[in-house]
C-alpha cells in the first residue's frame, strides 16, 4: 500500500501518457554490439553474424527463455542477398526456437524504428505479447553486382541449349559489360547523394561550417565522456570469430576545432560545409530490444525500463527536405501525446550530419518554417541543448543504418533512469525524405 | 514600372558605370560581385526597343561601341569583378558576364546562358564575337553564336563559360528563391575574396588537351578551314537568306586574323548593318508577335482545367497527351481499340523517355509524370473532365457521333474541343446540346515539336470557353492564335491554294526535288513536295476537295485527281512510306517516287514560259498563300496581322526571314505583289486575283499592316 500511495502521488504530479483501453507497452531491455568503423574488426563477418551477436546479448542479459518470444523483427537497409530475411537467419543462429516467425523490414535509417513499432502494433492488436526487435547494418561488405547487360547474358547462358548458342552469347560479352555496379549511394528519385543534400540543407538554413564543426566536436566529446564513465551500458562485448573480443565503439574521436577546420568539403566543392568529420561514418553494428505488454513483463518478473508511447512517421519532398524528418515529426508526436517541448527531459535525435541536426533545430525554432511548411501557427521551439544527445550520437558512436533506431530508444530509457526524467523523445531522419519520432515515458521506479 | 527581367538599357548602362567608378575610386573596396536581385533573371539581354529606336546603322554602331567600351573597362578592371548568375544570362547579359573576371552560376533549371542575337537577325554586339572564341574556343563560340541556343549551367561549366556552380536551395528560414540568391552571393563574395588573396588563380594551368587544341587553332590554315567549313554549313542551312550568321563569322574572323581593334570595329559595324536589315526587322517582329501570342487576351477562365480527356490515341491525340501530362493536368487518353491505345501510350512514354536521354528530366520524373496519364477504352471518369479534346478521324459523321456520346457523360461545365484541320466548327457543333462550350483546337503535327495552336471560335462559343482553351494551350507551351470559324480557318485555308499551285507546278513538269528546292530557296524550312508528304497526301486531297467546294474555282490550280490517284495507289506520304518521295526507314535521304512520273505524265499540263521562270514559280506559290492570308484578315477570320504572321510562320513554315505574309507585303510592297499577281492572273485566271485589302494597300503605300 505504501507503494501504491507513492504511485498515486507520482501520477498526480506528473501525468502518465497511458490511454484508456490501450495496452501499456514497455521496453524491457535493449542491447547492441559495439558500433565499429566498417572495414575494421567485423570485416570478415556477415550481417546475420552481427544480428546474432545482438540477439544472444539480449538473451544473456534478460535470461529470456528461448521459446518465450512470439515474433522477431529486424530492420536493415543494404541487404545481403544470401540472407535477405536477415531476421530469420539471425534468430535461428542465435538459438531461438525455430517455431518463432521472423521478418525483416526496411525504411532506410529508421528501419529498426519500424521493427519496434511493428512490434508495438502486434502487441496492441492483441496478436503478440513478447517481441524482439532489432536492426543490423554491415557496410564492410556490400553486394556489388555485374552490370545489367552482363547479368542478362549470364541468365541467357543458363537457358542456352546448344554449344553454338552458348558460344555466341559468350562472344557477345564486351569489356564494358564487365564494369561492376555498386550499390547506389544516391537517392533513387533524385539521383542526389545524401551528403550533397545535407550540404544544401545546411546552406538553406544558413548553418555555418563553424557551427557544424562545433556540434561534431560536442558529439565526440560527450560520447567519450559517456564511454569513459561507463554510461553506454547497452553495449555488449562480442568475441569476434578469429579476432579479439570487442567491447567498445571505435569511432569516438574527440579532436580539436583546428583539426576539424583543416578538412576539405566532402560533397560540394569547393564551397560546401559538410566534411567527413562533421558527418556520420560508415559503420557496422547491430542492436536488439525486448518489447512486451506491461502485463506480460510483470507476469514474467521483469522490471521494465520505459513505456513506449506515441509515435509518428512523416515524409516530405526527397529532394529539398530529405533530412528534415525530426523537424516534421517532433511537433506532430508532441501534439499526439499532449506534451510540449518543455515537458521533455531527454532528447535523442539521430545525427546523420552535424549540418542536418543544426538545420532541424533551426527549423523547429522558426515560426516562418512552422507556418509556411507545417501548417502550424507557431513553432514548437528547439530542444534545450543541456538535454540533447548527452551521451554522444550517430556522429561519434557510429551509425549502422538499420540498427540506430533501437540504440536511440534504449539510450533514452537509460538516460531517463540515470537522470531521473519523465519523458524522452526520439527523432530521426531517413532517406526518401522520411522521418520518425517517438515519445518514451520513464517506468516508475 | 517594375520589370520582371533586367535588360541593358541606356539608363542601366549609366548606373553601371556610376557604380563601377565608385568601386574603382573607393580604396576600401578590393573586389566586387555583380548579381541580380530578380529571381530567375541575371540579365536577359539588351533592350530591343533601344535598338529599334535607332534610324541609321551608324546610331546602332555607336550603341554597340558604347557597350564595347563599358565592357572593356570591366574586363581591364584592376579589382576583380565576379558575375553571380541566377536565371537567364542572355545576349548582352552574357557579354557582360564574360567581361567579368570570374563567373559563378546556380545550377537552377532557369539558369541559361546564350547568345540568341542570331535569332533576331543580329550578332552579339558588345564584344561577344571577340571574347567568346577566346573563352570557349573557336568551334564552341561559333556553335553558340550561330545557333543561339541556350546553354545550361553544368554544360557552361564544362565549356569553360563559368568557373563555379552553386546548387539551388530548398526550404529553409526564407523562401528557397530568396535564400538561393543570398547563397549565390555568399559564394561569389568568397570567390572575389579568394581572387584578391590569390587563393583562386585566374590563369588556370592548361591541360594537355587544351594545349593541343590551342596549338592546332594557332595554325592559320586550320582556322581558314574552320571559317570555310562553317561558312559552307551556314550557306547550306540558310540558303544565304539570313545575313546575321555570315556577319558573325566575319566579325570573329576579323578579330582573330587582324587583331582586336579590327575585330571590335567589325563587330560594331556589322551590328549596325544588321540592325537595319529587313531580316532582322522580320525576326524581331516575330519575337514580339510570339510574346503577344503567349498571353491570354480572353482573361482568366472561371475554372482551371485540371482533368483533360483526349479522344483518339493516334499521332495527334497522343501528341496532345504528351504536351499536357507533364503540366500538372490529369490526362485521360481514350481510344476504341487496345492496339490503338497502346500505340498512343507508347508515344507518350517515348516522348518523355527521349527527354531523359537529353538529360532534361530524370527517369523518376518520367514515372511520376506518367502517373497522371490514364489510358482507357471507355468513358469512365469522364464525369470529372473539365475539357475533352477529340482527335478522332476527320469525318463529320464520326465527329457528330462522338460529340453526342461525350455530352452524355461529361459534367455541364466541361468544354468540348475538336481538333480538326479543316471541318468548320459550327458544322461539328451542330450536333451539340451546348454549342457555347464547343471550340476548335487545331494542333499541328508533331504536336510536341510544332509550337502553334490555332484556336477556332464560332459565333456561339462563349468567351469563357475561349479563355479556358487558350489557358490550356498556354500551359501546353503553345504559341496561340485565335481565329474565326470558316472552311480551313486560317492556316489550312492559306496552305490549300499554295498546295493547289504546287500540284499544278508538278503537272507542268517540275519534279518534286526541284519544287522543294524552289520553296526552300525562298525561305520555307520544308519544301512544298516534302510538306505534302508530311501532311499526308490523303489529308491534302481531302482538304483540297473540301475547300475547293467551299471556295469554288478560286481554289483551283492543280488537278485534285492527281492527289486522289496518288492516294488510290497507296502513296499517302511519309506515313505510308511513299508519296512524292520514297521513304526508307532509318535513311535520312530520300529519292523521288519513280512511280509518280507516269502519273504526272497522265495529268501533264503545258507550262506557259512567261510565268514559269524559277522566280515566277516561287512567287506563284507564295502570292497565293499571301493573298489568302490577307483575305482572312479582310473577312475577319483573323484578329490582326500579328496573329496572321505568327500562324503562318509557326504553323506552316512561312519563311521566318520574311516575318510572315503581312510583314512580307509591307516589306516587299503590296503594289509590286499585285503587279506580279496580275501577270499570273492573265494566264491562270481568278486563282491569282488579288483581294480587296491587298489592292487597298497597293494603292496607298502609306498603308501598312505593321507600324
Amino acid at each position: 500500500s505504501q507503494r501504491m500511495l507513492k504511485q498515486t502521488l507520482f501520477n498526480l504530479l506528473k501525468k502518465t501518457l497511458a490511454k484508456p483501453g490501450v495496452k501499456n507497452i514497455v521496453l524491457v531491455e535493449g542491447v547492441r554490439t559495439p558500433f565499429l568503423l566498417s572495414g575494421t574488426t567485423y570485416a570478415d563477418l556477415m550481417p546475420h553474424d552481427l544480428a546474432r551477436a545482438a540477439l544472444q546479448g539480449l538473451l544473456h542479459k534478460t535470461s529470456l527463455p528461448k521459446d518465450a518470444v512470439d515474433y522477431i523483427i529486424y530492420g536493415t537497409v543494404i541487404q545481403e542477398v544470401k540472407t535477405s530475411n536477415v531476421a530469420r537467419e539471425a534468430s535461428l543462429g542465435a538459438g531461438f526456437s525455430d517455431k518463432i516467425p521472423s521478418h525483416t523490414v526496411t525504411m532506410a535509417c529508421i528501419s529498426s524504428n519500424v521493427a519496434m513499432t511493428t512490434g508495438v502494433g502486434l502487441i496492441t492488436a492483441g496478436q503478440c505479447d513478447t517481441i524482439v526487435a532489432g536492426g543490423v547494418e554491415f557496410m564492410s561488405d556490400v553486394p556489388i553486382r555485374h552490370s545489367r547487360k552482363m547479368r542478362k547474358t549470364m541468365l541467357a547462358l543458363n537457358r542456352a541449349k546448344t554449344l553454338g548458342q552458348r558460344l555466341s552469347l559468350i562472344g557477345s560479352i564486351r569489356m564494358a559489360h564487365l564494369t561492376p555496379e555498386l550499390p547506389a549511394v544516391a537517392e533513387f528519385s533524385t539521383a542526389e547523394t545524401m551528403g550533397h543534400s545535407a550540404d544544401r540543407l545546411a546552406a538553406a538554413f544558413g548553418v555555418t561550417r563553424l557551427e557544424q564543426d562545433e556540434f561534431a566536436l560536442r558529439s565526440h566529446t560527450l560520447a567519450k565522456q559517456a564511454q569513459d564513465a561507463g554510461l553506454l551500458s547497452d553495449v555488449i562485448s562480442f568475441k569476434v570469430p578469429g579476432r579479439d573480443t570487442v567491447a567498445k565503439d571505435n569511432g569516438i574521436r574527440p579532436s580539436s576545432m583546428e583539426q576539424l577546420a583543416k578538412l576539405k568539403p566532402a560533397f560540394i566543392k569547393p564551397h560546401g560545409t559538410v566534411t567527413a568529420a562533421n558527418s556520420s561514418f560508415l559503420t557496422d553494428g547491430a542492436s536488439a530490444v525486448l518489447i512486451m505488454s506491461e502485463e506480460k513483463a510483470l507476469a514474467m518478473g521483469y522490471k521494465p525500463k520505459a513505456y513506449l508511447r506515441d509515435f509518428v512517421f512523416v515524409s516530405q519532398d526527397p529532394k529539398d527536405q530529405l533530412l528534415l524528418g525530426p523537424a516534421y515529426g517532433t511537433p506532430k508526436v508532441l501534439a499526439r501525446a499532449g506534451l510540449t517541448m518543455d515537458d521533455i527531459d531527454v532528447f535523442e535525435f539521430h545525427e546523420a550530419f552535424a549540418g542536418q541536426i543544426m538545420a532541424n533545430l533551426k527549423a523547429l525554432d522558426s515560426d516562418w518554417f512552422a507556418q509556411t511548411y507545417m501548417g502550424r501557427k507557431v513553432k514548437v521551439g528547439a530542444p534545450a541543448m543541456e538535454k540533447f544527445n548527452l551521451w554522444g550520437g550517430s556522429l561519434s558512436l557510429g551509425h549502422p543504418f538499420g540498427a540506430t533506431g533501437c540504440r536511440l530508444v534504449t539510450t533514452v530509457a537509460h538516460r531517463l533512469l540515470k537522470e531521473g526524467g519523465q519523458y524522452g523523445l526520439v527523432a530521426a531522419c531517413a532517406a526518401g525524405g522520411q522521418g520518425h519520432a517517438m515519445v518514451i515515458e520513464a517506468y516508475p521506479q | 514600372m517594375f520589370l520582371q527581367v533586367n535588360t541593358l538599357s541606356v539608363r542601366m548602362q549609366n548606373e553601371i558605370i556610376e557604380v563601377f567608378n565608385e568601386v574603382l575610386a573607393n580604396d576600401a573596396v578590393q573586389s566586387a560581385v555583380l548579381i541580380s536581385s530578380k529571381p530567375g533573371c541575371f540579365i536577359a539581354g539588351a533592350d530591343i526597343n533601344m535598338i529599334q529606336a535607332c534610324n541609321t546603322s551608324e546610331e546602332v554602331t555607336k550603341l554597340s561601341q558604347e557597350g564595347q567600351k563599358m565592357f572593356e573597362r570591366i574586363e581591364k578592371s584592376p579589382k576583380p569583378i565576379v558575375a553571380a548568375i541566377n536565371g537567364s544570362c542572355l545576349g548582352g547579359g552574357l557579354e557582360f558576364a564574360i567581361a567579368c573576371q570570374y563567373r559563378v552560376a546556380t545550377k537552377s533549371k532557369k539558369t541559361v546562358l546564350g547568345t540568341p542575337e542570331v535569332m533576331l537577325g543580329l550578332l552579339p554586339g558588345a564584344g561577344g564575337t571577340q571574347r567568346l572564341p577566346k573563352m570557349v574556343g573557336i568551334p564552341g563560340a561559333f556553335d553558340m553564336m550561330l545557333t543561339g541556343r541556350n546553354i545550361k549551367a553544368d554544360k557552361a561549366k564544362k565549356m569553360g563559360l563559368v568557373h563555379q556552380l552553386v546548387d539551388p536551395l530548398g526550404p529553409g528560414l526564407k523562401s528557397p528563391e530568396e535564400r538561393t540568391i543570398e547563397y549565390l552571393e555568399e559564394v561569389a563574395i568568397q570567390c572575389a575574396r579568394g581572387i584578391v588573396h590569390k587563393k583562386i588563380l585566374l590563369t588556370k594551368k592548361k591541360g594537355m588537351m587544351q594545349k593541343v587544341q590551342d596549338y592546332v587553332m594557332g595554325i592559320a590554315f586550320v582556322r581558314q578551314q574552320i571559317y570555310k567549313n562553317v561558312n559552307g554549313k551556314v550557306m547550306k542551312m540558310s540558303k544565304g537568306l539570313y545575313p546575321a550568321p555570315l556577319k558573325i563569322i566575319e566579325s570573329v574572323k576579323a578579330g582573330l586574323e587582324q587583331g582586336p581593334d579590327s575585330g571590335y570595329l567589325a563587330e560594331a559595324q556589322n551590328f549596325g548593318k544588321l540592325a537595319m536589315t529587313s531580316e532582322s526587322n522580320a525576326l524581331i517582329g516575330l519575337y514580339h508577335g510570339q510574346v503577344a501570342c503567349k498571353k491570354n487576351r480572353f482573361g482568366v477562365p472561371e475554372r482551371p482545367v485540371k482533368n483533360l480527356a483526349i479522344l483518339g490515341a493516334g499521332l495527334m491525340g497522343a501528341g496532345i497527351a504528351q504536351v499536357t501530362v507533364d503540366k500538372g493536368i490529369h490526362t485521360v487518353l481514350k481510344d476504341t481499340t487496345v492496339e490503338g491505345l497502346s500505340r498512343g501510350q507508347q508515344q507518350v512514354y517515348k516522348g518523355l523517355n527521349d527527354k531523359i536521354k537529353k538529360k532534361a528530366i530524370t527517369s523518376f520524373e518520367r514515372d511520376s509524370t506518367l502517373s497522371s496519364l490514364t489510358g482507357q477504352l471507355d468513358y469512365s471518369g469522364f464525369e470529372k473532365a473539365d475539357m475533352v479534346i477529340e482527335a478522332v478521324f476527320e469525318d463529320i459523321n464520326i465527329k457528330h457521333r462522338v460529340i453526342k456520346e461525350v455530352e452524355a457523360v461529361i459534367p455541364p461545365h466541361c468544354i468540348f474541343a475538336t481538333n480538326t484541320s479543316a471541318l468548320p466548327i459550327k458544322d461539328i457543333a451542330a450536333a451539340s446540346m451546348r454549342p457555347e462550350k464547343v471550340i476548335g483546337m487545331h494542333y499541328f503535327s508533331p504536336v510536341d515539336k510544332m509550337q502553334l495552336l490555332e484556336i477556332i471560335t464560332t459565333d456561339k462559343t462563349s468567351k469563357d470557353t475561349t479563355a479556358s482553351a487558350v489557358a490550356v494551350g498556354l500551359k501546353q507551351g503553345k504559341v496561340i492564335i485565335v481565329v474565326g470559324d470558316g472552311p480551313g480557318f486560317y492556316t489550312t485555308r492559306c496552305l490549300a491554294p499554295m498546295l493547289a499551285e504546287a500540284v499544278r507546278v508538278l503537272q507542268e513538269g517540275v519534279n518534286p526535288k526541284k519544287l522543294d528546292a524552289l520553296t526552300t530557296g525562298f525561305g520555307f524550312p520544308v519544301g512544298a513536295a516534302t510538306l505534302a508528304d508530311e501532311v499526308g497526301i490523303d489529308v491534302a486531297a481531302h482538304v483540297a476537295e473540301d475547300l475547293g467546294k467551299a471556295f469554288g474555282s478560286r481554289f483551283g490550280g492543280g488537278n485534285v485527281d492527281v492527289l486522289k490517284t496518288m492516294v488510290e495507289r497507296g502513296f499517302k506520304g511519309r506515313k505510308s512510306g511513299k508519296g512524292c518521295y520514297v521513304y526508307t526507314p532509318g535513311l535520312k535521304s530520300k529519292d523521288v517516287n519513280p512511280d509518280i512520273d507516269d502519273l504526272l505524265e497522265k495529268f501533264k499540263l503545258t507550262p506557259n514560259p512567261s510565268v514559269s521562270s524559277d522566280s515566277d514559280v516561287q512567287y506563284r506559290l507564295v502570292s497565293r498563300f499571301v493573298n489568302e492570308a490577307v483575305m482572312c484578315l479582310q473577312e475577319g477570320i483573323l484578329n490582326g496581322p500579328v496573329e496572321g504572321d505568327i500562324g503562318a510562320v509557326f504553323g506552316l513554315g512561312f519563311p521566318p526571314c520574311l516575318g510572315g505574309p503581312f510583314r512580307f507585303v509591307d516589306t516587299f510592297g503590296a503594289d509590286k505583289l499585285v503587279a506580279k499577281m496580275r501577270r499570273y492572273e492573265e494566264v491562270y485566271g481568278n486563282h491569282f486575283t488579288p483581294c480587296q485589302l491587298l489592292l487597298d494597300h497597293a494603292k496607298d503605300s502609306n498603308k501598312r499592316f505593321h507600324k
